[in-house]
């Protein structure tokens, strides 16, 4: 297995690569260092001179992609691309254009990031989970019906609406929890209750429904006839049987997005004041900060990988078939 | 199961209540009758060193922080100068190429050399900051980078030192070098360095000894500026090319605001930066409040400054502001407020509801919450709700020293030109925007349609009927109203465009609007341009596109007509009548000028203006621009935005002063009134906990029903 992840870490390298020349391209299709520069001196008496500094500050100032006038290796290793690319593959992802260290804003917005995606995500996995196999329960019963009904109900809303809904509700009109911001250490539960439960409750409907119908597969087959035969319980049926033989398809989802839970969600730290890194890279973009766009696509493509391969080792986990060459 | 599910939410309630009074209270530990003023910034600021800062939401903190010499008055409008570390609001001294000095009446063009000396006051002293920490010795306990540990220190409080020292001349005159430094990039270095003698010159020195040591320090001390000098401890001097008395506005501004080398020393040292220890975002300054927590992704705390010098709430209001209770606090020591807390709050709507619970001391009023908050009455004044009124809430109102037009390329070959057939084609379309149904439609009232480029609140502007512009609006009944589309059509039938056509070729006049402005609000309000045009018969094509092309069209020259505004950096007309002086054309130039506009006549008159005093002279030579101006109109005079603020009962002295950036420290909270009314206004309702708990049992009880009736029945 060693040698199967070591195999797939180094699949890994012209990937990003890749991802990185693809993020380059579209970003100064898009942009010039010259309209970088603009945007971040500012609209007022700015002039050719203080553009020339600004992109000689941040090293923008060099050819994009090939430097015709260089010779050698250096035709390649003496552009923008090359600059600002080669570090972050030792994870050095350098300065914003705000002049902020970039590894640093991720290592503080990490956490808060991790404080409303890790218990939305283990929540609302038990809660979806839970709420399919109570409808493959009462499978064909009203109580599955109307089960059904709500999940598409609570799929046909948008996000925003569950966010704007729990704000008004639970922390304007009851006054129950802080409408946003955030804390650390104890002090945080309060700020992140009302995200999580927001959170949670948004995903029902699309999870609980694709469970179900996971789970209704294998609950017609001969393996779970045969447990009922032996006289075990409905609820040892499915919570020991069902669910277990269940669970590639569940990891799947599951266990690709774990690795990007660090990557954290815009429109709710957003909304709910959290300063995690869900809103960075939009951030970013707007303010078309190259250095911070291009770090954060790198982390996402990197962590992304990461997930894929921790999906093909749950896979050898759960399921003994599945062997890793 | 339930009991447990039962007893975990009684220990969290409790938990939540004992945490505080109101379950929602978004500051945890927070001492509530405190004197904290609770505020919220919606983009996280980008730089805070003086040299480099510009935006609002950036002078919102370094403003508070940073003490240039001089300041504007509270409460006095016009906008009045006055001095802020500096002992008097300094006068130039004039003199000729031979360095002769001039009288202060003499020609501009006999003025070789205009030099400001500022005495600032002796025993200002900064914040409390590391930088300044000595040993027994006196040597800096923090410049060297063994004795830092800087690496490991993450935040300005880990350091466990710190000192303070006297403010001196020479801070002011090493500032004035750092808008030169090429690692800075001061947004007003080009245009400083066409004003202060030297300023290029060093520019390229510190240009070319940065190429010479890229990895370097550079120790400004060891540079010279020809154009700013040290005189004695407590005076320099600054040197300013010809004449220009706009000058002195710019000493109000944080970027001549004075920077301690020894704050420059040691946020040099090497680990610093990696850990965002840099001047840019951790300033040092003599003002009333220093930043104790810098963390912009989430929130903003100033402190006050403990060697504040001292200043005392100016009494020289006048009858307005007595009965309006500003100069309740006369006389007293500023700053009346101890710590300011801004958080980061991207999203309107939490920052509105926070705003109602009382969490948030002021606020702004967004398009989605006006209705709820403002209502006019029958004269069109705009006046509070019933809902806000009964909240003890106050509503601020203030027209902005800002500007929106309309441009048009005066490059152009078809709305460009100042013949009188392009004059009547621009006059016949801003007579047809009707930007006073603008104003009604998509601002909510919030803005004054323009008359010229001059807003009000300025010298230059005249309020009423005789300053209005007469190519557009026409006094009828003692009132200003715009002028009627037929004469709108019979000046474009007059320019060679009768009914919308083109008078030889019979072809439809289309015409091209260039905007960066997109998405569904966007949307409605090209839609109402096109309308507009709809009333002359004429087309209006709209070509949307991103900031950065729009920029770029405005830069070559490719654009016909497009929408732009301006905000003032000082109060002066100078600094609106300069966007249409010709030599500042976009196109020739790179110049503010992004109509290429350029009357002979107009430049002239602006050359004289600009270097005149106020006074009634200098309000002809204006008035005669605006004529200029109003009859070629290279703009569509559009709007002057109205400023509409709200405050809680708790907040006094507020006062909207859209010059000065240093207010905070007038302000003052009754900390006792807001916290009972937060308790008022807060209580957690817990009836939707008990419903939601039924509605729990009543579903989950039946399915346990169902499930036992399943299990004990028979195969």
């Amino acid at each position: 297995m060693l040698a199967y992840i070591l195999r797939r870490l180094l699949y890994a390298i012209p990937i990003l690569i890749g991802v990185n020349l693809l993020t380059f391209t579209l970003f100064f299709v898009v942009n010039t260092p010259d309209d970088m520069a603009r945007l971040q001196l500012g609209v007022k008496h700015v002039t050719p001179e203080a553009i020339g500094r600004w992109k000689a500050e941040h090293g923008y100032d060099k050819p994009l992609l090939l430097n015709a006038e260089a010779k050698g290796a250096a035709q390649f290793t003496d552009t923008i691309f090359f600059k600002h690319s080669a570090a972050m593959f030792a994870f050095e992802f350098g300065k914003g254009d705000d002049g902020r260290d970039i590894a640093s804003e991720i290592h503080a917005r990490m956490g808060p990031s991790l404080a409303i995606a890790l218990p939305v995500f283990v929540i609302g996995l038990m809660v979806n989970i839970t709420f399919a196999l109570l409808m493959v329960f009462f499978r064909s019963t009203y109580l599955d019906i109307w089960g059904v009904v709500l999940c598409v109900v609570l799929m046909s809303i948008s996000g925003l609406f569950y966010i704007i809904a729990g704000q008004y509700f639970i922390a304007k009109l009851w006054n129950l929890l802080p409408i946003s911001g955030f804390a650390g250490g104890i002090d945080g539960l309060r700020f992140v209750l009302l995200p999580v439960l927001v959170s949670v409750v948004a995903g029902l409907g699309s999870g609980a429904r694709w469970y179900r119908t996971i789970f209704l597969e294998e609950i017609g087959k001969d393996y779970v006839r045969t447990a009922r035969a032996k006289g075990l319980s409905e609820i040892r049926v499915l919570f020991r049987h069902v669910l277990k033989n269940g669970m590639i398809p569940i990891l799947t989802g599951a266990v690709v997005v774990l690795p990007l839970l660090f990557m954290g969600s815009l429109i709710t730290e957003s909304f709910f004041g959290i300063p995690g890194l869900g809103s960075y890279t939009i951030d970013a973009i707007q303010a078309q900060d190259f250095a911070v766009v291009r770090a954060m696509v790198f982390l996402g493509s990197f962590l992304y990988i990461v997930g894929l391969i921790l999906t093909d080792i749950s896979y050898s986990w759960v399921d003994p078939r599945v062997r890793l060459q | 199961m339930v009991r447990t599910g039962m007893i975990l939410l009684g220990v969290g309630l409790s938990l939540m209540a004992g945490c505080s009074d109101s379950w929602n209270n978004p500051y945890p530990g927070s001492g509530a009758r405190a004197s904290v003023l609770y505020s919220a910034f919606s983009e996280r600021p980008k730089h805070l060193d003086p040299a480099r800062s510009y935006s609002s939401n950036e002078v919102e903190f370094t403003g508070q922080i940073y003490e240039p010499p001089l300041q504007y008055h509270f409460l006095k409008r016009p906008y009045t100068l006055i001095p802020l570390t500096a002992e008097t609001v300094p006068k130039p001294r004039y003199v000729d190429a031979a360095g002769n000095a001039l009288p202060d009446d003499a020609p501009s063009p006999l003025i070789a050399e205009s030099v400001y000396e500022i005495r600032i006051r002796s025993g200002v002293r900064y914040q409390p900051h590391p930088a300044f920490a000595r040993d027994g010795a006196g040597r800096y306990r923090y410049h060297a980078p063994s004795a830092t540990g800087s690496a490991a220190k993450r935040r300005i409080s880990d350091f466990e030192h710190t000192g303070t020292r006297e403010l001196v001349a020479e801070d002011y005159v090493y500032q004035i070098k750092r808008l030169a430094s090429p690692r800075l990039s001061s947004p007003i270095f080009g245009l400083m360095s066409e004003h202060i003698v030297g300023l290029k010159a060093l520019g390229d020195t510190l240009e070319k000894a940065a190429a010479a040591n890229p990895g370097a320090a550079l120790n400004l001390n060891d540079f010279a500026l020809e154009g700013a000098e040290v005189v004695d401890r407590y005076t320099y001097r600054i040197r300013i090319k010809g004449k220009y008395p706009q000058f002195v506005y710019w000493l109000a501004m944080p970027f001549f605001a004075p920077v301690p080398w020894e704050a420059e020393v040691f946020y040099a040292q090497p680990g610093m930066a990696d850990n965002n220890l840099t001047l840019d975002w951790q300033p040092v300054g003599t003002g009333p409040y220093y930043l104790v927590e810098n963390n912009p992704n989430r929130r903003m705390v100033l402190k006050r400054n403990p060697h504040f010098h001292g200043e005392n709430y100016p009494g020289d209001g006048n009858d307005d502001d007595r009965k309006a209770g500003l100069l309740a606090d006369a006389g007293k020591t500023l700053p009346l407020v101890d710590e300011a807390v801004f958080s980061l709050e991207k999203e309107t709507i939490p920052y509105w509801s926070k705003f109602l619970q009382g969490y948030y001391d002021s606020s702004g009023i967004s398009s989605d919450s006006f209705d709820q908050a403002v209502r006019f009455s029958a004269s069109g004044e705009p006046q509070l709700t019933d809902e806000m009124a009964d909240k003890g809430i106050g509503l601020v109102t203030a027209a902005q020293a800002s500007l929106w037009y309309v441009g048009f390329n005066m490059l152009d070959p078809l709305v460009g030109g100042l013949g009188e057939d392009r004059q009547k084609l621009r006059q016949a379309l801003s007579i047809a925007f009707d930007y006073d149904e603008f104003i009604s439609i998509f601002l909510n009232g919030r803005g004054i349609p323009a008359q010229g480029p001059i807003p009000p609140g300025l010298f230059g502007h005249v309020d009423g009927v005789a300053g209005l512009n007469p190519y557009v609006y026409e006094a009828r009944d003692g009132r200003i109203q715009r002028r009627s589309i037929e004469t709108a059509k019979r000046l474009l039938a007059e320019a060679g465009y009768p009914n919308g056509r083109k008078a030889k070729t019979g072809e439809p006049l289309v015409l091209y609007f260039d905007t960066m402005a997109s998405g569904p609000d966007a949307k409605s309000r090209l839609d109402w341009m096109k309308k507009q045009l709809d009333k002359l018969n004429v087309q209006l094509v709209v070509r949307g596109t991103d900031y950065n092309r729009f920029q770029d069209k405005i830069r070559k020259g490719n654009a016909q007509l497009f929408e732009w505004g301006w905000n003032a950096d000082y109060p002066d007309p100078e600094n609106f009548l300069f966007l249409l002086y010709g030599p500042h054309k976009k196109v020739a130039s790179g110049g503010e000028n992004a109509a290429n506009y350029d009357n002979p006549e107009f430049n002239r008159l602006f050359e004289r203006m600009k270097d005149m005093d106020n006074g009634p002279e200098r309000q002809q030579v204006i008035d005669t621009m605006l004529e200029i101006v109003r009859r070629d109109a290279p703009w569509i005079f559009a709007y002057y935005p109205k400023s509409f603020g709200l405050r809680h009962g708790w907040v006094h002295n507020v006062k909207p002063n859209l010059m000065a950036n240093n207010t905070l420290k007038y302000r003052r909270i009754d900390p006792a009134l807001r916290e009972a009314r937060r308790k008022e206004w807060n209580k957690p309702v817990l009836w939707p906990i008990a419903l939601l708990a039924g509605g729990l049992i009543a579903v989950i009880a039946p399915a346990v029903i169902a499930w036992r009736r399943h299990e004990r029945k028979t195969a």
